[in-house]
C-alpha cells in the first residue's frame, strides 16, 4: 500500500460557478492528484465562487448550494473527496444550521473564508460547533494584513490567533502560509498558539518558506495542501525532502499524519467520516523539537 | 536542459538561504539541468550595476562550464555600450535589464537602444517581470511589476532583439504574445516559473494555443523553489509528453 498524502485544502468548482470550464477543472485537480499520490482531497466549495455573491463573502443560498454540490462530489468519489462545511458568520443562524447537516452527511471539517474578521465574536458559536462536533476549522488567512483589500474582511495570524486563544480546544487550520502576504509574520504571530496549524498550500513557492515554517511551527504543526496551484505543492513536496530540518517521519506527519490527527482518521483510512468522527485531540501540541537552522537548497 | 532564470547574491528585503554558486551547481545536479544562465540578484538594486558584474564574472569563472553569466546593463548609465562589450567577451548569452527598478517607461527609447545593441551582438536580453509576490513586498519596494507594454515595444524594436522573460504569469504572456506579428512573436521565449498548473491548467493551456516551443525552463532560484518548474511539467496533461521547451542556447539560430 502506498503512503497516504493527505491535501488539507484543496476546492471544486461546480456548475453554479458561471465557469463553463469547470468540469474540466475538477478532472484536472484529480489527474493531478492521481499522478502526485494524493489519497484523499479535502475541499469545499466556496458557494458560487462569485458568481451569484462574492467568493468571501457568500450569500446564504449559494452556500446552502457550494455544500449540496460538496456533499455529491463526496457521494460520487467517496474516500478520495472529504468535505470542509463553508459557512458565511454573518448569518448566524443558517451557519449553523449548515454545520449541523453537513456533519450529520461526513463533512470533517469548516471552512471560514473572510466573510468575517477572525477575532470577531460572531466566530464564537462556529467555534462552538466545532468543539461539539470535534472538528477543525480551516480559516482563509492573508499572511500580514496591513492594510483592507477589497472584496474580503481578511485576517492575519494575528487575528486568528486572538480566536484561537478564546477557544484552545478547537484546532484552526491557518490557511495556505504560501497564499500571499508576509509568512514570516505569521509564523511570529501563531507560534506560541499551539491550538493552531498551518497548512502550507498557496501559489507561493519562496524559499526558506518552509525552513522557517518548520523552525518556527515544528513539524507537527505543518499540514501539505495545494488549494488551486498543485504544481506548487508538489513542489514543496519534494523540497521538504531538502530543508535538512525534516526526518523522513516528520515528512510523513506533514504529508498526511497531521492531517489525520485534525481532520480524524477517515481521511487517511477511507473510512466512513460519520462513524469514526470522535472528539478528538485536537491540536497537535508543542512541536516535538525545535530545529535551528535552515539547509534547504 | 538549461535553467535560464538563476541568480546568485542576497535579495534585499528578505532572507535567501544560500545564494552561492557551489550551492547553484548542487541544485542542478539535484534536478537534472545542464547548466544555467546566472545573473547577480544585488545588481538589479544597484545604481550602478557594473561592480555587481564584476563579482558575478569572478564568482562564476570556476564555473564557467556550466554556469554563464548574464549581468546587468542599465542603458541610462554612461558608457554601457561597453559594458555589452564586455558581456560578449565574457561568453555570457544575454544581458538583464530591469526597467522598473530604474523607473524607465515602458516605450522608453534607452531601452530598445539596448535590446538593438544585445541582438547585434548576439545577446538576448532577460526582462523579469517580478522578483516576488505582489502581496508580500516589502514598503520601500515600490518598483511595481514589468509592464507588457514594455516587451511589446522591445519585440518591435527591431529583428535582431531576442528577448527572454521571465516570472511572467498567464494573462501577461498572452496579452504579449497575442500583440504581436508571428514574426515578432517568434523573438521571445518565455520562463514559466510564475505560470500556475493544474487545476487551473495555465501552462497547458498556454502550450496549447502558443506552442512549448515558445517556452524555456526557468526556476526563479534563488528565490523560488527550484523544484517548481519540473513538477509543473510533470502534471501537464498527457497530451504534452512529447512537447519540447525552446533551447535558449540557439535563439540566434545555429
Amino acid at each position: 500500500m502506498t503512503e497516504p498524502l493527505i491535501d488539507a485544502h484543496a476546492h471544486f468548482l461546480h456548475e453554479g460557478c458561471g465557469r463553463s470550464d469547470w468540469r474540466d477543472v475538477n478532472a484536472a485537480r484529480l489527474r493531478a492528484g492521481e499522478r502526485m499520490g494524493i489519497t484523499c482531497h479535502v475541499a469545499s466549495v466556496l458557494g458560487s465562487f462569485g458568481f451569484r455573491s462574492p467568493t468571501y463573502f457568500p450569500s446564504p443560498e449559494d452556500v446552502t448550494a457550494g455544500n449540496d454540490e460538496m456533499l455529491a462530489l463526496c457521494r460520487k468519489h467517496g474516500a478520495l473527496v472529504r468535505m470542509l462545511v463553508t459557512v458565511n458568520p454573518n448569518h448566524s443562524a443558517h451557519a449553523r444550521r449548515e454545520i449541523e447537516r453537513c456533519v450529520e452527511k461526513g463533512a470533517v471539517g469548516i471552512k471560514l473564508a473572510a466573510s468575517r474578521r477572525a477575532d470577531d465574536p460572531l466566530l464564537d458559536p462556529i467555534c462552538g460547533l466545532a468543539f461539539k462536533h470535534g472538528l477543525p476549522i480551516l480559516h482563509h488567512i492573508w499572511q500580514h494584513r496591513r492594510h483592507e483589500w477589497p472584496n474580503q474582511e481578511i485576517s492575519d495570524g494575528a487575528d486568528l490567533a486572538v480566536l484561537a486563544r478564546r477557544h484552545p480546544k478547537v484546532t484552526l487550520i491557518l490557511a495556505h502560509i504560501g497564499g500571499g502576504g508576509d509568512y514570516l509574520h505569521t509564523f511570529a504571530a501563531v507560534r506560541d498558539v499551539h491550538n493552531i496549524v498551518a497548512d502550507i498550500s498557496g501559489s507561493g513557492v519562496d524559499r526558506g518558506m518552509l525552513d522557517a515554517a518548520v523552525v518556527s511551527l515544528g513539524s507537527q504543526r505543518l499540514l501539505w495542501g495545494s488549494d488551486i496551484t498543485m504544481e506548487t505543492g508538489l513542489a514543496k513536496l519534494r523540497a521538504l525532502e531538502h530543508t535538512g530540518l525534516s526526518s523522513a517521519d516528520d515528512i510523513k506527519d506533514i504529508r498526511w499524519r497531521n492531517a489525520a490527527r485534525v481532520f480524524g482518521s477517515s481521511v487517511a483510512t477511507g473510512t466512513s467520516a460519520s462513524r469514526t468522527r470522535r472528539r478528538r485531540a485536537l491540536h497537535a501540541g508543542p512541536s516535538r523539537r525545535t530545529p535551528s537552522a535552515g539547509k534547504s537548497k | 536542459m538549461i535553467d535560464v532564470n538563476a541568480l546568485i547574491g542576497p535579495y534585499p528585503y528578505r532572507y535567501v538561504p544560500h545564494p552561492e554558486p557551489d550551492v547553484l551547481l548542487r541544485v542542478l545536479d539535484r534536478e537534472a539541468l545542464n547548466g544555467a544562465w546566472v545573473g547577480h540578484l544585488p545588481s538589479a538594486f544597484y545604481r550602478d550595476p557594473s561592480q555587481g558584474n564584476a563579482q558575478l564574472y569572478s564568482a562564476l569563472v570556476m564555473h564557467a562550464k556550466r554556469l554563464r553569466p548574464v549581468p546587468t546593463i542599465r542603458p541610462d548609465w554612461p558608457g554601457w555600450e561597453g559594458a555589452v562589450v564586455v558581456a560578449k567577451e565574457a561568453g555570457a548569452p544575454a544581458v538583464r535589464a530591469y526597467p522598473p527598478q530604474w523607473q524607465l517607461a515602458p516605450d522608453d527609447s534607452r531601452m530598445r537602444d539596448l535590446a538593438l545593441a544585445c541582438g547585434d551582438a548576439g545577446l538576448a536580453m532577460l526582462l523579469t517581470v517580478r522578483f516576488e509576490d505582489l502581496r508580500q513586498r516589502h514598503p520601500l519596494d515600490v518598483a511595481g511589476d514589468l509592464q507588457p507594454a514594455a516587451v511589446r515595444s522591445l519585440a518591435r524594436a527591431g529583428g535582431q532583439v531576442r528577448l527572454v522573460v521571465a516570472a511572467a504569469g498567464r494573462e501577461f504572456i498572452e496579452e504579449v504574445h497575442w500583440s504581436l506579428t508571428p514574426a515578432e512573436q517568434k523573438q521571445i521565449v518565455w520562463d514559466f516559473s510564475w505560470v500556475w498548473g493544474p487545476p487551473e491548467d495555465h501552462l497547458a493551456k498556454l502550450f496549447r494555443t502558443m506552442g512549448g516551443g515558445r517556452f524555456v525552463f526557468g526556476s526563479h532560484w534563488p528565490l523560488r523553489l527550484s523544484q517548481n518548474p519540473r513538477a509543473n511539467l510533470e502534471l501537464l496533461p498527457k497530451e504534452f509528453a512529447r512537447t519540447r521547451l525552446a533551447d535558449p542556447e540557439r535563439l540566434f539560430g545555429g
